[in-house]
Parts: C-alpha cells; sequence; structure tokens
C-alpha cells in the first residue's frame, strides 16, 4: 500500500463516520420529540455532513481519479463504506439516539482534538474547523445524558437499555491497521489507543454522573474498517443514494 | 411531539461585542442549559450573535395595556427633556 492509499483510506474512513451519522441524525428531521430539539438535531446533521463533504473532498483529489464527492458518497457500495458500526444503527427512542451521538460524539471530540496537529495540513486544517462544532454536538449531547440518566425512572431505564444494546460497537471505532500504522509513522494520523484511554475517562464519568452503567462481559463487534456492516447500514444507503442513482448528476 | 415542551423563556441577543443584548423571540426547554443550546440553535445558526441571554418569560415583569396612558403620555408634551437645544460639535456623529 503506498501512503496515497493509505490516506485516501483514512479520509473515507471519518468522512464516513460523519456522513452515516449526519444521515442518521436528519431522519429525525420533522420526527423530533419536540420543535426546538428537532431543529437543535437537524443542525447538527448539517455540521456532520458538511464536514464529510469536506473530508470527501480532499479524499477525491488524493484519488486523483475522476471520481468527486458525490460520487464517493452516493456510488459507493456498502462493503466500501467504512464509518463505524456504531454510527449507522438505526435510531429507535430518543434516549437511544442521544446515546449512539454521545458515544460517538466523544470519540471524535478527542480524534479531531489530536488530528489538529497532524502533519497533513488539510487533515488539521479540517479537523481544527470541524472541533468547534463537535465541542458543541458533545455539549448538547452529554447533557442530555445527565438529564435522561437522572430523570424518571423510564427515562433512566430507556437510557441504559440504549447503552447495553449499542456498547457491543464501540471498540470497533478504535481498531487499527496498516492504513493507520502507516500514518501515524508519518505524523498524520491519531493512535487509536490514545482516544481510547480519553473516550473511555468521559464516558466512565458522564455515566457515573447520570446513574447509568456501563454493561459488563459483552461480546464485541467489529468489521467497519474492512467494509463489513450490520444489517442496517444497505437499507441506509439505498435511501440516501436513491435519488442521486435514479438521476445520475441530478442538481438541486 | 411531546406535549410537555417545558416551560418558555425569552431570548435576548448581542450580535457585536459592546452593543446591547436584544430580545429576538422566545423558545421552549426544560432547563436552563437546554434553553441556552436551543436558543443558539434558532436564533444564532446564522451568525447573528456573539452572546445570549434567556430569561424564563415567567420571570419578566411588564407593563400592562391599561398603564399606557399614566405611563407614558405624561412624556408628550416635556419636550425639554429632549437634549434637543444644545449644539452639537462639529465632528460628533453618533447623537
Amino acid at each position: 500500500m503506498t501512503t496515497q492509499e493509505a490516506l485516501f483510506n483514512y479520509c473515507l474512513r471519518l468522512a464516513d463516520n460523519h456522513l452515516i451519522l449526519g444521515h442518521r441524525l436528519s431522519e429525525l428531521c420533522s420526527k423530533g420529540p419536540v420543535l426546538e430539539e428537532d431543529i437543535a438535531c437537524t443542525n447538527i446533521s448539517l455540521d456532520l455532513i458538511g464536514q464529510a463533504n469536506a473530508l470527501l473532498q480532499y479524499a477525491a483529489s488524493i484519488e486523483n481519479n475522476g471520481r468527486n464527492e458525490d460520487d464517493l458518497a452516493f456510488l459507493r457500495h456498502e462493503r466500501h463504506f467504512y464509518n463505524s458500526l456504531l454510527s449507522e444503527q438505526p435510531n429507535h427512542d430518543f434516549a437511544f439516539t442521544m446515546v449512539k451521538q454521545f458515544l460517538i460524539d466523544a470519540f471524535n471530540y478527542y480524534l479531531f482534538d489530536e488530528l489538529k496537529k497532524s502533519k497533513d495540513l488539510t487533515i488539521s486544517a479540517l479537523t481544527t474547523k470541524g472541533h468547534k462544532e463537535i465541542t458543541y454536538h458533545l455539549r448538547h449531547s452529554s447533557t442530555w445524558i445527565d438529564r435522561l440518566g437522572l430523570g424518571t425512572d423510564e427515562s433512566n431505564l430507556r437510557t441504559q437499555n440504549a447503552i447495553n444494546e449499542l456498547w457491543r460497537f464501540t471498540d470497533d471505532m478504535f481498531v487499527m491497521d496498516e492504513v493507520d500504522k502507516m500514518l501515524i509513522t508519518d505524523g498524520i494520523a491519531t493512535d487509536l489507543n490514545i482516544i481510547k484511554t480519553k473516550w473511555q475517562n468521559t464516558v466512565n464519568g458522564a455515566f457515573e454522573k447520570a446513574n447509568l452503567k456501563i454493561p459488563e462481559k459483552v461480546w464485541m463487534q467489529y468489521g467497519s474498517k474492512q467494509g463489513k456492516h450490520t444489517e442496517h447500514l444497505g437499507f441506509l444507503l439505498a435511501e440516501m443514494q436513491h435519488l442521486h442513482r435514479a438521476y445520475p448528476g441530478v442538481k438541486w | 411531539m411531546s406535549d410537555n415542551q417545558g416551560i418558555l423563556w425569552e431570548v435576548f441577543v448581542q450580535t457585536k461585542p459592546g452593543l446591547p443584548h436584544k430580545h429576538c423571540g422566545s423558545i421552549h426547554g426544560h432547563d436552563k442549559e437546554m434553553a441556552l443550546q436551543n436558543a443558539r440553535d434558532l436564533y444564532t445558526r446564522r451568525n447573528e450573535g456573539t452572546n445570549i441571554w434567556i430569561i424564563p418569560a415567567s420571570e419578566i415583569v411588564a407593563s400592562s395595556p391599561e398603564d399606557t396612558g399614566s405611563f407614558f403620555e405624561p412624556a408628550n408634551d416635556k419636550v425639554y427633556r429632549h437634549p434637543t437645544f444644545y449644539k452639537i460639535a462639529d465632528g460628533i456623529t453618533h447623537m
């Protein structure tokens, strides 16, 4: 693998995490629990898709093979998406959505903070800009963890159920392979073990404060970095890519 | 959508440092942090603000329409309360 191929793959991973999480959140548009929260979730969704757009643009320029960011978003197949398994999980109730957002926001918060120091100037610039938005996303989702965990018996139960259900997808975010190793040597990527320690501290602290528990002895699921996904991604892509595939090159 | 949207908050946004906060509308929220975040998402997403104040709508004390006569009309015929009898020096623009 060349550095160029590794960098292309790395940008797809960053971009896909944001694109798929952003699309999932956009599904709440007009279906939020209250009007204000509907707007908040849609705003965050737009932030994520905007960041994905910039990262895919950069990926396309690295690949330099005639594809643009739209081709990468709308014409790749499921096995060529590298978003985390956690990001593609469907929404269910609001507690479920917020637990998912929180676990990923905390990951992105520390990852982007480290990537600001990347020797790749584009990644450094994009993550510096993105980190401001992610700081707000984390503030939004972590206050919901507080509120739901310490709210009523039912809100605590639903939040705990969401954690129990989603926890098996968390380790997948921290998997590293030769792409990471190659780029870490070059000072471009970040060691995800460092991110994991910080992430774990934040998540433990937030859950403890909100009277929530991390489940023990969970069988972890992996595969997203080889393009192996849960059954949900295919359906998401069918909806997300439908318009572009039905009307190739259609403009707004 | 839920029936329980939390209490009503009034939102004041400062557009630039040094300028007064201006009332721009209201939002719902269950607690201070939620109300602040909702205000941010609703009223400052197009670069309108540098600072936000939120106040529970129930905490605002307002004069009532019946007070209009006794409160405001007596000022109508007291032009001497306006500083319009002074000469403004050249070069002073914002008065």
